[in-house]
């Protein structure tokens, strides 16, 4: 295969594999794992329960 | 400062150091700064003195701010987050050790070789080559004690900002690495492997780089984690980050040519590196966005705390820099804008309001608790919103100036009489300037007035922690 071609099928390959990335972002059963990841930055608070009152998400809200 | 406030799990001690030194070396860079600008306003300042000449402190400016500054902030905040979110101690504290006295020595080996003169003149990558090897090793450490705690982490998921952090260590190797690659002829002297337009190619897929990932990539893992800590909820929205992070990591690398339109570079790059830069803008903003709304509901909360205006403005910035980059990338538009002040103002839009801001509120929220206080209780909540207001002034004096000197100097450059001869000397262009250029010392300044009263906001904090500990241990003595 001509070099060239390769370099031309990059372009489709990357559009292709951002859709993919996007519907595996979005697709339903991703939602528990991701709700948990989002928490992360919360869920060590020894420190910080104290001054923070924590709040749902503005996404969770809406559903 | 002693071990007493060190955390059971954590090592805090190597981000404590990385969050003074980002605060030491702001002040320095950005004192430097302010001497430059007074040297274009002012050009007899020390003029006879050929280590202070603009040519040599320039680059030193820009190495201070951008490594000194803007690495510590990064030493700190990737040490810092990667352990807090993965609830591991950092992989090994030799290497932590390690990677903070190796990138100190670095800054200072910047700020003793850029005034002799010594360079690779390639920008943002001007330092000689045996420091060159010097940062390879440095960031081979970050690398291993940064995937390192990963690997070791105790929580399932790897948040988000990790990514980040992630894709900013690894790609700033790739770049360094390609980039320095130079033969050395003595010990201070060599020359790039690459040439002609080559050369200039493999510079700004370099250069643009270092501002997407050094300066992009690696404080928007600070936006993601810091954000949603201060304003006390998680981001507005986690599907979308993760679209947000492969979008921009896969765009950022392709828009480099659009520092060389016009130039010897072939057409269809120069084209190309235009429409990725244009295709920028969809990720940029969708950061930016996620960033934003993660306030939505709690927009109360800016009206009492200054650290999240901080936070908050920052990303205002960023929108407004990274709408304003990709229209300069056109083509069209970069006829007008190019090698005029209008691209200093656009750098200094994303390097102070961006890069700076989110920083200084970063340091901010994190000081107090790596120093052993609760998150956010600095010794003046006051002071810290006084620094909000003189970062915001600073940085709109300095980014309006410099549109206006920029578009100026655009259009005196490119017009033309009747008869088709230029309408002004380039000299006419330097002297109508001089406005704009006071009015840059003026915001650089003010800013500079910020970082100030941050290092005594810092230094009384610390001094608290101090006696805080110190009373503790009296306490702890006399009940035994």
């Amino acid at each position: 295969m001509d070099i060239n071609t390769l370099r031309a099928l990059a372009t489709p390959i990357a559009f292709v594999a951002f859709i993919g990335i996007f519907f595996w972002t979005f697709s339903r059963g991703r939602k528990k794992g991701f709700d948990e990841a989002a928490n992360l930055p919360f869920a060590d608070e020894e420190d910080y329960a104290s001054n923070v009152q924590r709040e749902p998400s503005v996404e969770k809200n809406t559903k | 400062m002693s071990t007493a406030f060190d955390h059971p799990t954590y090592n805090y001690r190597v981000v404590r150091a990385f969050t003074i030194m980002t605060v030491v070396w702001g002040v320095v860079g950005m004192a430097v700064g302010v001497l430059i600008a007074s040297q274009l306003v002012w050009p007899d300042l020390l003029a006879n003195i050929p280590y202070l000449h603009f040519g040599r402190l320039r680059p030193l400016h820009t190495n201070a701010v951008i490594f000194g500054f803007g690495g510590s902030a990064l030493f700190a905040t990737s040490y810092y987050v990667v352990q807090r979110t993965t609830q591991a101690r950092l992989f090994s504290d030799v290497l932590s050790g390690f990677t903070f006295w190796g990138w100190q020595i670095i800054i200072v080996a910047a700020a003793i070789t850029l005034p002799l003169g010594y360079t690779q003149t390639k920008e943002y990558a001007e330092l000689e080559w045996p420091i060159d090897i010097l940062i390879t090793l440095v960031w081979v450490a970050f690398a291993i004690n940064f995937f390192g705690t990963i690997a070791k982490r105790k929580m399932k998921h790897i948040y988000v900002a990790n990514w980040f952090f992630g894709a900013f260590i690894i790609t700033v190797a790739v770049l360094h690495l390609g980039n320095s690659a130079v033969v050395p002829v003595s010990a201070f002297k060599s020359y790039s492997v690459y040439s002609g337009a080559a050369d200039a190619m493999v510079q700004w897929w370099y250069g643009h780089n270092a501002v997407g990932f050094f300066l992009t990539a690696g404080f928007l893992g600070m936006m993601y984690y810091f954000v949603p800590k201060q304003a006390g909820r998680p981001v507005f929205s986690y599907r979308l980050s993760i679209v947000h992070f492969w979008a921009l990591i896969s765009l950022y690398i392709w828009a480099g040519p659009h520092h060389l339109h016009y130039t010897a570079l072939p057409n269809w790059t120069q084209s190309l590196g235009m429409v990725m830069s244009l295709i920028l803008l969809a990720p940029s903003w969708g950061g930016m966005i996620n960033g934003v709304m993660t306030l939505s509901g709690a927009w109360h909360k800016l009206r009492h705390d200054p650290i999240l205006r901080f936070l908050v403005v920052s990303l205002s910035f960023y929108g407004m820099s990274t709408f304003e980059g990709p229209m300069m990338s056109i083509k069209t538009v970069n006829a007008l804008s190019h090698y005029t002040d209008w691209t200093i103002g656009h750098v200094h839009a994303g390097a102070l309001g961006w890069v700076a801001m989110v920083s200084i509120g970063a340091v901010y929220h994190m000081l107090p608790v790596v120093l052993g206080l609760k998150a956010s209780a600095m010794y003046s909540t006051r002071l810290i919103n006084v620094h909000f207001w003189l970062a915001t002034i600073g940085t709109v004096l300095y980014i309006a100036s410099m549109w206006v000197n920029g578009i100026m100097q655009g259009l005196m450059w490119r017009a033309f009489n009747d008869d088709g001869s230029l309408t002004y000397t380039f000299v006419e262009a330097v002297d109508a300037s001089y406005p704009g250029w006071f009015v840059r010392v003026l915001g650089g300044a003010v800013f500079l007035l910020g970082m100030l009263i941050m290092s005594y906001n810092t230094y009384m904090t610390v001094r608290q922690a101090n006696s805080k500990e110190a009373e503790s241990f009296e306490a702890d003595t006399q009940t035994a």
